[in-house]
């Protein structure tokens, strides 16, 4: 079997004197939609902010395609090809919907620190990007400052950001919270269609698309993983169904 | 050698209070509402030039409580009326508005008192040696410093630890952005910090401006050293900015005694080397005249490798 | 067809703008022709360099820099020394080269002081930055061979040969020489807007944890961007070196570097040309206000002030703010109120120079005893007649402005109204 594509083993991460994450240990296998469940503050995001070198852990281990990434910088982290969302979309408010894009394609297409290019000269930079804006259906808003778009246009933007850069693995936090139900859908088909033959790891509260999308699904409470299994098996956990769909229900 | 080290000791400790009548007030603001204050030494050169011309009128001792008075006055209205008014404008206009402020009462100042020093002085009845101490006589008014600033010390301790609002502020020190959750009256509580904070400040003036030199440019040569303090101080923390103040009082005045250069000590060890340019220069600085460097450097090391400060509980 | 004959104008209008720009500065020493106002406009040459160069940082990357003398002070003391090692003969470089000595000498040392507080941006780097340039102004002291002590560093450029030719011993001579570096240091930092890394300093400064996300180590980001306008200050200063011949000490200290701080947000830091009016309009207050009063330091204090509190996105802001409105044709609707607004506001500013100057010179002039004379009129500063007509100038125009304002915010509003309508 390949190498998973990330893998955690024993991490713990304590803010002060609260832990809240405590003792994981997950292996996410190459090429598979894996999802987080778990209730409100089970420490989901704190997770993606771990593996995406956004806190530093406070210990245990976290690798990347078998190479160790524990407590690199996001930026160095992200360049060995793993990219992340947020739960509160963040991108650049001020820049059009279009430069938010090619901003997110610059270091992979390798211009990196590049002061002697002109962005608007660069043909295949902003072919890319106008491709990119095609997939995410933003063509027609690419003007627009990204802090003046409506909500479920900026967590696509946000999604588009994400992936912008190529990454294999993709980590998307609560992509369609607050969405209504025509919007969910085609942000999941979005999703599907841009995670193709990548890793892609999310959060998500609403369980018709975490049923929808995932291979497999972990499921998070109070910091620790009380199990890992296949969406099926999931729903029909006695477990699970008392620690979190149990209370939604509820 | 004892009879420097006495003095150096007693001067550095009033250069230390004196710096930290100062900055506790600008620790206070500057990590309650986030504000660098530029201004906060005008404050200071305002409260002695107030105390001048008070003592103008009616003498040293009502200056001492008017002049204060007055300058705390003058720093909540400019809260009032002008931070709070640039405050949805963002950090950077804010600090911009306290230099623009500072760089308006020096030009003031000298439109109402003129360019050079005004004789501000010490009251007579505190003008004798106290007490003379390895022959060099110590004088009541370096006493009377103390004195006060200690008292101011003891004053805001007080304030801070037992009133009401004295432990609102210690909660908004530690917690910013959980003051408003409270329910408290934010505004009203910032415009009492930065009043309260400049009539420190103005203090300071009313009794360091005769101890010093009243001029002009008596705030731009301390405002720079005051962030210093805070900076090295730490972040939100009083203890901080006292340590830090004490600090730097004695590595200014003990700094000024000593002239020794790096090659008067490879003389010791019989080096004479005989470089030229940068080096030669280099080579030849002595001690004394890095004083007014020394804190620069200092504050630009702790930003890079402490931000926290020396007791700071969270970064600059 | 219709689209691309848009196009086409809209390019045109784009380096027509250039265009106009390089036959201004070619021609505007045939208007200005006595060796002070050429002097000026050298002046305006160098701080419009030094402001854009200040804004690579402040509008662009969003670091509020207290020591960027640093730079300019350091790039004319590098220009100074190789200017006076070509004099000696050791080296040859061409006079019109020599500023590009500063800007390199300036990109090394910017690199270093980069790195060393650009970690993190904000109050920590404000900070730093202050530190850096009061510990390289007091050590300019300590170092007599590079700083020169007192009197400073002097050379003479008429011992260096020219590779036109010119001999730049005239001020226009030397104006030209400016406008040139002047207006090419102006176009490359415009197209370092446009390039990644500086598209990435806008992106670092708006959300550096985006950026990092991306691929990009803020840090860095902010650390190259620094020493791109550490070069540019660079230059600016050789050509203060080339300029007046003579570098000191203080051209390293606080005083430029509080002002180029105002002459930049004064101008406007949000957009590209913002610190160019802010170079043009400071350095013009400051040579020729400093000529007519001597509370002119009040006097900018003043705008300085006016401007944070009232308009903090300076003379670009205001005018980029009439640009949609324009644009709709509206501006006839604005017109009215503003005209409205002019009148008040004279007054206002009619009393408070009265008031400025008649306390002036009754606490600063030689003989406060002697008769002043303010607009043409003499009267003497202890009677209180003057002091009667300035209260009431600064009441009366206090109030009618508080109402043209008024008027000015409805027909704002009556035309952003009228442009919304539209837009919809
Ligand atoms: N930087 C931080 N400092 C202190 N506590 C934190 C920090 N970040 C998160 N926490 C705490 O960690 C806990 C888990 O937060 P986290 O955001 O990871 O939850 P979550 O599972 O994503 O919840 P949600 O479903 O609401 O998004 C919360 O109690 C939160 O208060
Ligand atoms: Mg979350």
């Amino acid at each position: 079997m390949s190498l998973p594509a990330v893998k955690l083993t024993d991490v713990y991460k304590s803010f002060g004197k609260s832990r809240i994450i405590n003792r994981v240990n997950l292996e996410i296998n190459t090429g598979e939609r894996h999802a987080v469940i778990g209730p409100n503050g089970a420490g989901k995001s704190t997770l993606f902010n771990l593996i995406s070198g956004f806190y530093p852990v406070s210990s245990g281990r976290i690798e990347l395609k078998g190479r160790e990434i524990t407590n690199l910088s996001s930026h160095q982290i992200n360049r060995r090809g793993l990219s992340r969302s947020f739960q509160v979309t963040n991108i650049f408010p001020k820049m059009s919907v279009f430069e938010n894009i090619r901003c997110a394609l610059l270091w992979t297409t390798g211009y990196r620190y590049s002061f002697w290019h002109l962005c608007g000269r660069l043909k295949r930079l902003n072919e890319k990007a106008e491709e990119l804006l095609e997939k995410i259906s933003m063509t027609e808003r690419r003007h627009v400052p990204a802090g003046l778009l409506a909500y479920a246009e900026q967590r696509a933007l946000e999604i588009g950001v994400t992936i912008a850069g190529d990454a294999d693995v993709i980590l998307l936090d609560e992509p369609t919270a607050g969405m209504s139900r025509s919007e969910t859908e085609r942000a999941v088909s979005l999703i599907r269609e841009v995670t193709e033959s990548k890793t892609l790891i999310m959060v998500e509260h609403d369980m018709s698309v975490v049923f929808d999308l995932a291979d497999r699904i972990s499921v998070l409470v109070y910091g620790e993983i009380i199990t890992t299994d296949s969406p099926d098996n999931i729903r029909n956990n006695t477990r699970v169904q008392e620690a979190y769909l149990g209370k939604e229900s509820a | 050698m004892l009879e420097y080290i006495f003095f150096s000791t007693i001067n550095s400790l009033l250069y230390g209070m004196l710096l930290f009548m100062l900055s506790s007030g600008l620790t206070l603001i500057f990590s309650m509402m986030g504000i660098l204050n530029f201004a906060h030494a005008s404050f200071f050169m305002l409260g002695a030039y107030f105390a001048y011309q008070i003592s103008q009128f009616v003498g040293f001792w009502p200056g001492l409580v008017i002049a204060p008075l007055l300058v705390g006055v003058l720093g909540a209205l400019v809260e009032r009326y002008g931070l709070r008014s640039v405050h949805k404008h963002g950090h950077v206009a804010e600090l911009l508005f306290t230099v623009g402020l500072a760089y308006l009462i020096e030009e003031i100042v000298m439109l109402i008192w003129g360019r050079n020093a005004v004789p501000y002085q010490i009251p007579n009845i505190l003008d004798f040696a106290l007490v003379n101490i390895l022959g060099t006589d110590l004088s009541a008014y370096r006493v009377f410093m103390l004195v006060v600033s200690i008292g101011m010390f003891i004053f805001l301790f007080l304030v801070l630890t037992r009133s009401r609002i004295g432990l609102i502020i210690q909660a908004a020190l530690t917690h910013p952005d959980g003051v408003s959750t409270l329910g408290h009256n934010v505004p009203g509580v910032f415009m009492l910090v930065f009043g309260g904070g400049s009539a420190l400040a103005g203090l300071a003036g009313v009794i360091g401006g005769n101890y010093l030199i009243t001029e002009p440019s008596m705030a731009a040569h301390l405002g720079p050293i005051v962030f210093v303090v805070i900076v090295v101080g730490g972040m939100g923390s009083l203890t901080g900015a006292f340590i830090a103040s004490l600090l730097l009082g004695a590595i200014q005045t003990f700094a000024v005694g000593v002239q020794v250069s790096l090659s008067d000590l490879l003389a010791l060890f019989g080096l004479t080397p005989e470089p030229s340019g940068l080096l030669k220069d280099f080579l030849r600085i002595q001690i004394s005249h890095t004083g007014p460097i020394l804190p620069y450097l200092f504050m630009v090391l702790m930003l890079i490798f402490r931000p926290k400060g020396l007791m700071g509980k969270r970064e600059t | 067809m219709k689209k691309k004959d848009k196009k086409g104008f809209f390019m045109w209008s784009k380096h027509g703008l250039w265009i106009a720009a390089m036959l201004i500065v070619i021609i505007l020493p045939f208007f200005f022709r006595s060796g002070f106002s050429r002097s000026m406009l050298s002046q305006i040459g160098i701080a419009i360099i030094f402001a854009l160069s200040y804004n690579m940082l402040l509008g662009q990357a969003g670091l509020l820099s207290f020591g960027h003398a640093v730079f300019y002070g350091l790039g004319g003391f590098f220009t100074i020394h190789i200017l006076n090692t070509v004099s000696n003969g050791v080296i040859t470089i061409p006079l019109e080269l020599l500023p590009l000595a500063g800007g390199f000498g300036a990109v090394i040392v910017g690199l270093v002081f980069g790195w060393l507080s650009t970690e993190r941006a904000g109050t920590p780097f404000a900070l730093i930055s202050l530190g850096i340039g009061e510990l390289i102004a007091a050590s300019s002291l300590m170092f007599p061979s590079f700083f020169g002590g007192e009197q400073g560093i002097s050379g003479d450029r008429m011992t260096v040969f020219a590779l036109t030719g010119i001999r730049f011993g005239k001020q226009i001579t030397i104006y030209y020489l400016i406008a040139f570096w002047a207006f090419l240091s102006i176009v490359l930092m415009y197209l370092l807007t446009q390039t990644p890394l500086g598209r990435l300093a806008n992106a670092v400064r708006d959300n550096p944890e985006r950026a990092s996300f991306i691929g990009y180590n803020p840090h860095w980001v902010r650390t190259l961007q620094y020493a791109l306008a550490a070069f540019f200050a660079g230059i600016a200063g050789g050509l203060f070196a080339v300029n007046y011949e003579i570098v000191t000490a203080e051209t390293v200290g606080f005083i430029p570097s509080g002002n180029v701080l105002m002459m930049t947000y004064i101008g406007g830091v949000g957009h590209f040309f913002g610190p160019i009016l802010g170079a043009v309009l400071v350095t013009f207050m400051q040579l020729s206000l400093a000529n007519m009063t001597h509370a002119w330091l009040i006097y900018f204090g003043l705008l300085f002030i006016g401007m944070v509190i009232w308009a903090p996105s300076g003379i670009a802001g205001i005018i980029m703010l009439h640009e949609p409105v324009w644009k709709a044709k509206l501006m006839k609707r604005l017109i009215p109120s503003y005209a409205l607004a002019v009148f008040p506001a004279l007054i206002l500013f009619l009393g408070t120079v009265m008031f400025i100057e008649i306390s002036y010179h009754l606490s600063l002039s030689v003989d406060p005893t002697a008769p002043m004379h303010l607009f043409g009129i003499h009267f003497r500063a202890q009677s209180l007649f003057p002091w009667g007509i300035t209260v009431f100038l600064i009441l009366i125009g206090f109030g009618l402005l508080q109402r043209a304002i008024k008027r000015v915010r409805q027909s704002w509003g009556e035309v952003n109204l009228i442009m919304k309508k539209e837009s919809s």
